[in-house]
């Protein structure tokens, strides 16, 4: 068994993780959200395992590098960051159905690099501008970072779609309540606008050590830049202007949009990052 | 009151005192849903006791840069701006934008700078606008919160602590002096140093810690002023440039990059002995190393190889492998058909080493190295340039192709030559830069990520246990406390303690 396969067997191991949180919600059977966080800590077993094996094979291959390097390594850390995260937020906070929309990003971020038929899953040699410890740390926090933003943009969509009066008993009633919502957002918020930060910070000193220069305002750095903009302007938001609630789920939104396009829309614009 | 509109439902109000009891009102706590929120250094119309005049406090451009507004407003206005410059290539050539946008935009983003917009008046200004703005904040609230941060003398709230929320009451069967012993100790180990206070109904012991921890928004905003300041310093007093150096060849100046043949002396010298390139065996590049040589005062102080991430740096000068090439070539291996008699001869040559040509054909100097000869329009690529001196009669330039071995035929001359193989001459190409601010930026970024760090996961956090005795062997504890943030992490903590007196 390759890497390739494991990772396409965890694949289908995270999509019936979705199901299960999105079944517990609208069946109201708490027991699915149960198993559901097993088989998630399962899937992600799996997929730490493919890394690991990844990695293993690079070296085999000759080429001895970390599984950081193209689009379909770092989407597959990507869905590995995000569950890593999701299932401390859970253990910290035990609050099942919060997983509803948070979840599915993890299945879709490796169904897209398992399926999308424009995404290699072949292990190439680094280039030499790769070539540095840096890449490892930078990729790192910056994934942390993105895995932050992603679990609060679930929590914001979940607070948008819950009704503020609770007297009707439909789905979205269901779900925590505002308050925990609103808090475990901006905790995931704080989270993500640091490790974006150590992120920002650790490919500069990198850029530093390559070209000579920590900052070359490459469309890639620009935009990571405004989406940290964009998240300062949300703490200042709150802690100076008294926003919340829904003011901040859209600007959380707004926010994980702009992460989304630093992550695969600057693909389309000319630059030094060649992926991720 | 400023966040009136986003109450929700505010049930309660404290006033925050911690620290000097008489001194100002410096936080609102709004209680909505059940959680403490806390709106930090709230101050302004109502509420705002000072008795000394703060510094700047009628002054309208004061006022005007200590609001957050504007940093909202800046924030936004940096992140907005700075999409169009990736939008629209920066810092290429001006024939470029005439093609891609036509006259009349090329005009226009002439005007507005947008071809360097990172480097405009504007963008600076706006970035400038931002530092302004958090040195005139900063200072602003640290004379309100400097007196909460470090205190005189750290008194505590009996009441106020009786009014959180998150405050737990429970019996416990324990006498009050054996439980007042171990809950200090509790508290001693748990937070920190206990003060106590007795009054007609009971003993109360308090504690604090990690009051310094409030401190930390204000290095985050320090470590930006550490950034932006570092950029100017580079800017001022470093360059950036490039230099092409060929194997076995010594420079002492370098190119600008900006600014089209500005030479920047070094101070020093610095030759290329050798630079050589890998590969994979898929072809791709596997490493770029160059070995170098730092030549001061006539001595060989430094040699060094460097590689892409690996640079060399001297004096503050650094020195990054960025590209290379063929500069030139040596021991040409040439074969040469005789087109009289059909015979093949081979000879391997230097530039400048006359070859004599058998069959009386003259004598054959390799002038120099191609590397994109011109022919009637078309480039031929790498090659060798010579000339033939006959024994009699005006020499002839010749060229000899790399890629096109019977190019040299058509000229119809008493030999053809052609390039059996020859070793490259490389030319390495560094990036030279000299940035004395890297420094200052790099201490801005350790004290973004500790500023962070503190204000994100740590906060000032007061505890309170109060025992009341009640007759004999019964006593009634309250457990309670506050934080300057992270309410819920301080429930949690209060949940803990009261356990732990429980099985006291
Ligand atoms: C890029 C620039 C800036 C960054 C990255 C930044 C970052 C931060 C962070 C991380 C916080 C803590 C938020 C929290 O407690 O969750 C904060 C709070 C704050 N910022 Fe900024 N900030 C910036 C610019 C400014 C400026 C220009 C001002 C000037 C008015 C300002 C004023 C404040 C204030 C007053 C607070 C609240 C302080 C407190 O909690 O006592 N910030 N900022």
């Amino acid at each position: 068994m390759n890497s390739s396969m494991l990772l396409s067997v965890v694949t289908f191991v995270y999509a019936f993780v979705s199901v299960l949180y999105i079944g517990s919600w609208t069946f109201k059977k708490e027991i699915m959200a149960k198993v559901g966080l097993y088989v998630l800590i399962a899937g992600f077993v799996g997929n730490t395992l493919g890394i690991i094996l990844r990695w293993i094979e690079s070296y085999q291959m000759g080429y001895g590098h970390a599984p950081f390097s193209n689009m379909y390594e770092s989407l597959v850390f990507f869905s590995w960051t995000v569950a890593a995260l999701y299932i401390f937020v859970e253990f910290k906070y035990r609050e099942r159905i919060i997983g509803v929309f948070a979840t599915p990003l993890i299945f879709l971020a490796i169904a897209y690099a398992s399926l999308s038929p424009s995404i290699g899953d072949r292990i190439t040699p680094l280039i030499p501008a790769l070539k540095s410890n840096w890449l490892i740390a930078h990729v790192i926090t910056c994934f942390l970072g993105y895995a932050g933003f992603a679990v609060a943009f679930g929590f914001s969509i979940m607070y948008l779609i819950k009704p503020t009066d609770h007297k009707n008993g439909g789905l979205t009633a269901r779900l925590p309540s505002l308050a925990l919502i609103d808090e475990l957002t901006h905790q995931m918020v704080m989270f993500g606008f640091l490790f974006l930060s150590i992120g920002i910070i650790t490919g500069a000193v990198w850029a530093n050590s390559a070209w000579g220069t920590y900052w070359s305002w490459d469309p890639k750095e620009t935009w990571s830049l405004i989406t940290w903009l964009i998240y300062a302007t949300l703490l200042h938001l709150r802690m100076m202007r008294g926003w919340d609630g829904k003011q901040i789920a859209w600007v959380s939104i707004v926010g994980f949009m702009a992460v989304l396009f630093t992550y695969f829309g600057v693909n389309l614009l000319p630059g030094l990052h060649s992926y991720a | 009151m400023k966040h009136s509109s986003n109450q929700g439902c505010v049930s309660d109000f404290v006033v925050d005192r911690t620290g000097s009891e008489y001194g100002p009102p410096v936080a609102v706590y709004i209680k909505k849903h059940g959680y403490l929120r806390i709106l930090v250094g709230f101050k302004g119309k109502s509420g705002m006791t000072s008795r000394k005049k703060k510094f700047g406090s009628n002054n309208g451009v004061w006022k005007f840069f200590t609001s957050v507004k504007l940093t909202v407003f800046v924030l936004l206005i940096l992140a907005a701006t700075s999409i169009i410059g990736t939008l629209i290539p920066q810092n290429a050539s001006q024939g470029f934008y005439l093609q891609k946008y036509g006259e009349v935009f090329f005009s226009l983003f002439k005007g507005l700078n947008i071809i360097d917009m990172y480097h405009s008046w504007w963008f600076l200004t706006l970035l400038g606008l931002l530092a302004v703005n958090i040195i005139v904040c900063s200072i602003d609230r640290l004379q309100t919160t400097w007196k909460i941060i470090f205190p005189d003398k750290v008194s505590f709230n009996l009441e106020r602590f009786n009014r959180m929320p998150a405050a737990l009451r429970f019996d416990c069967e324990k006498e009050a002096d054996v439980l007042e012993k171990a809950c200090h100790k509790l508290l001693e180990t748990s937070v920190g140093p206990v003060s106590v206070k007795k009054n007609d109904g009971g003993t109360a012991l308090f504690a604090e810690q990690r009051r310094w921890t409030r401190l930390g928004v204000y290095v985050v905003h320090l470590s930006i002023l550490f950034m932006l300041a570092g950029a100017v310093i580079g800017s001022m007093l470093g360059f950036k440039g490039f230099v092409n150096i060929t194997e076995g060849e010594t420079t002492d100046f370098i190119e600008a990059r900006k600014g089209e043949h500005k030479h920047i002396p070094l101070g020093f010298s610095v030759r290329c002995n050798d630079f050589s390139v890998s590969f994979y065996d898929t072809g791709q590049p596997e490493e770029f190393k160059s070995s170098l040589t730092v030549i001061e005062g006539g001595k060989e102080v430094l040699t060094r190889d460097i590689v892409v991430n690996d640079p060399l740096r001297y004096r503050g000068i650094s020195f990054y492998q960025s590209s290379y090439g063929t500069a030139s070539a040596k021991n040409v291996r040439l074969k040469y058909t005789s087109k009289d008699s059909g015979m093949v001869y081979e000879k391997t040559l230097s530039f400048k080493e006359p070859l004599i040509l058998p069959e009386s054909g003259g004598t054959l100097i390799l002038d120099r190295f191609a590397n994109g000869y011109q022919f009637r329009g078309h480039n031929l690529g790498e090659g060798f340039v010579g000339r033939i001196v006959p024994e009699k009669g005006s020499e002839t330039e010749i060229f000899i192709s790399v890629r096109f071995p019977t190019f040299d035929k058509m000229r119809q001359g008493k030999f053809a030559f052609e390039v059996d193989g020859f070793d490259k001459k490389y030319y390495t190409g560094l990036q030279v830069n000299k940035d004395p601010g890297v420094w200052y930026v790099y201490f801005g970024f350790i004290l973004m990520i500790a500023g962070c760090w503190i204000t994100f996961f740590m906060s000032h956090q007061s505890s309170c246990i109060y025992i009341t005795g009640g007759d004999g062997r019964q006593s009634r504890i309250m457990v309670s406390g506050f934080a300057h943030r992270n309410p819920q992490g301080m429930k949690l903590k209060i949940e803990k303690l009261a356990e732990k007196i429980k099985d006291i």
